[in-house]
């Protein structure tokens, strides 16, 4: 039963989230300013690993940057510590959730291929500034530091991941920046960003072979995810290989973009894919030969080894096959309770404020600031839902964010699924609106052929 | 601290940044908060090849106009009284950001519930940044350009789509 993950904290989860933040304090002042209470926090930190393999390391490492050496190896032990910490409360509460759901898992076996980049030194050296100089000394000359590195790596094939999570993270810096006289900082959120950021600087980070697949691809709903230069689809579906096994799978692409395109008219950006977003639009199956996927159950979109296939409705495909459909694993170093994103479906429930009630005194909060504006999703219909296809999903407690949902609206059924505007908003205003906004990215686009290679 | 301040804290997907709202770009199709400046590109009205590039430091209000051949603003002329140039831009980033993060960004003093950004600030005269800024422009430009991507991102969990503004 759902019920039990959501009543049940897996044992320790508290203890291993009170030793992040011991860490994640520290780098709010800054490594070069690390005063008793912080440097206890940090012992505490080093102690929780002794005896483990990271132990010596993670003593040294605190020891000397509470003795005021910070080199880059103490720092990548430590963003390697704290993920170790959340990587194992990721794993308590999926297993929980597992459980609780009756889902099987395949284990993580994966063959590790790395390849050594010559781009990371620019993005090291300027985490490492921002670890000494801590959040509050974020000015904006330190805001914009990772410019150059941005630029280098968005050019460079293979390294978008890391470019697109530094381009985000460093967005929010220089909006914030100066972050002294910030009223709040989003203390767990940057520390998190810092230590993904840092770990994927490293030389050798270990990526994992993908395999080609055959199949059908029911696709569930659609997650879409946005920061001021990317907008990406990501559409969690079931694979149906002719083997009779159904696998949980995402597969997703993503545009480059800038901040003034946003909302139904990022889709424009994504016109490489017309065959995706017609299938979100359409609902419609995927027939996919020879698609590669990852062990970590990504599948990497690729147009020309998919078809469309037929309408297929996610909510009947969800109640006849989620429940036995076989999840992948997450690779080592991605685990962390924030990448948690389990479909469900739910069904007769009641509604509370701001939550689904499960019945038996059980209710899961909605995660309402994850409904776009580039879909039809609002608070509205589904506090009217009578059924919700989403995910699961963990911050501090559980969540869930609605994919899709079956609604009654003035007596009447209404289904909305979150990718229903892929080829342009369904709803005549919101559609009015688009065709308006939508124009920015003609204009940008007349301005760059105007201007650009001059 | 409230205890809201306390969980926003401890929040992976806690929101930094407010998403911009949506405006026309055909005046003025780049506006930045960035490098201790408002910065940005203003169309010329009568010319297609030529923009404006317009700059506003924080702080000491320092203005800057100039033309993307570096040839200085005819309205401007070097002084402290903004160029319809400066004030499109300054509208520009009002309806883009509000008011208030204009405001904080450029540390002007403005009365409560003003959205007159002009009131609150007291202009002087800047050096000419308009190869700086035009080249943020053309980065920015760039973006559109870039090829998408297939790769699965798992770091974009931390980053979901902006939502409906309510």
């Amino acid at each position: 039963m759902l019920t039990d993950a959501l009543t049940t904290a897996p044992t320790g989860l508290t203890e291993a989230l009170t030793l992040v933040d011991g860490l994640d304090d520290a780098l709010v002042q800054g490594l070069a300013r690390i005063d008793e209470e912080r440097a206890a926090a940090l012992a505490s930190f080093a102690a929780a690993f002794a005896g483990s393999p990271l132990g010596g390391r993670v003593a040294d490492a605190t020891g000397k940057i509470i003795a005021g050496t910070v080199t880059d190896e103490h720092l990548a032990t430590l963003a390697g510590a704290r993920t170790a910490l959340l990587g194992a409360a990721h794993d308590a509460l999926q297993t929980g959730l597992d459980t609780a759901l009756g889902r099987s898992r395949a284990p993580w076996e994966a063959t590790a291929v790395t390849d050594s980049g010559q781009l990371l030194s620019g993005s090291r050296s300027w985490l490492r500034e921002l670890a000494i100089a801590g959040w509050r000394g974020v000015d904006h000359d330190l805001a914009g530091g990772a410019a150059q590195a941005v630029q280098s790596l968005l050019a460079a094939p293979g390294s978008r991941r890391l470019a697109v999570l530094l381009d985000g993270f460093a967005a929010e810096l220089r909006a914030a920046a100066p972050v002294a006289t910030l009223p709040r900082i989003p203390v767990r959120r940057w520390a998190d960003l810092w230590s993904r950021a840092l770990l994927l600087s490293q030389d050798g980070f270990a990526s994992s072979e993908a395999v080609p697949v055959d199949g059908r691809l029911v696709i569930l709903g659609a997650d879409l995810h946005e920061h001021p230069t990317v907008f990406r689809v990501q559409a969690h579906a079931l694979l149906e290989a002719s083997d009779g096994t159904v696998r949980l799978v995402r597969t997703s692409v993503a545009a480059a973009k800038v901040d003034t395109i946003s909302g139904p008219s990022a889709w424009r950006m994504l016109t490489a894919f017309p065959l995706l977003r017609g299938v979100l639009a359409e609902h419609r199956t995927v027939e996919v030969s020879g698609m590669a996927l990852t062990p970590a159950g990504d599948l990497i979109w690729d147009e020309s080894r998919a078809a469309a296939g037929e309408p297929a409705d996610p909510f009947a495909a969800a109640r006849v096959r989620l429940g036995s459909a076989l999840g992948a694993a997450t690779p080592p170093l991605d685990r962390h309770p924030a990448v948690l994103a389990e479909p469900v479906l739910l069904e007769g429930y009641a509604h509370a404020e701001g939550a689904f009630d499960l019945g038996g005194g059980v209710t899961v909060a909605l995660d309402l600031d994850r409904l776009p504006a580039a879909g039809p999703l609002t608070p509205a219909l589904v506090a009217a839902s009578t059924a919700c296809l989403g995910l699961l999903r963990w911050d501090g407690r559980w969540l869930l964010q609605p994919l899709a949902v079956q609604a009654l609206v003035r007596k009447k059924p209404v289904v909305a699924h979150g990718g229903d505007w892929a080829l342009g908003p369904t709803e005549p205003k919101a559609a009015k609106a688009e065709a308006a906004a939508g124009t920015a990215v003609d204009v940008l686009r007349e301005r760059a052929g105007r201007l650009l290679r001059k | 601290m409230t205890s809201d301040d306390v969980a926003y804290e401890r929040r992976s997907s806690a929101s930094v940044i407010t998403p911009v709202v949506a405006r026309k770009l055909a005046k003025v199709p780049f506006v930045e908060l960035a490098d201790g400046r408002l910065q940005g590109v203003v169309s010329s009205g009568s010319d297609i090849e030529r923009v404006y590039v317009s700059s506003i430091t924080a702080g000491d209000h320092g203005l800057s106009c100039n033309t993307n051949n570096n040839r200085p603003c005819g309205g401007l002329s070097g002084g402290a009284h903004a160029c319809n140039h400066l004030r499109a831009l300054a509208d520009a980033a009002v309806a883009q950001y509000g008011p208030a993060r204009v405001a904080r960004y450029l540390k002007a003093e403005l009365a409560d519930g003003s959205d007159n950004l002009w009131s609150g600030l007291h202009t002087t005269t800047a050096p000419n940044r308009a190869a700086e800024v035009f080249s943020s422009f053309l980065r920015h430009l760039a973006y559109l350009e870039v090829t998408p991507s297939t790769d699965p991102l798992p770091e974009l969990q931390w980053f979901p789509a902006a939502a409906v503004a309510r």
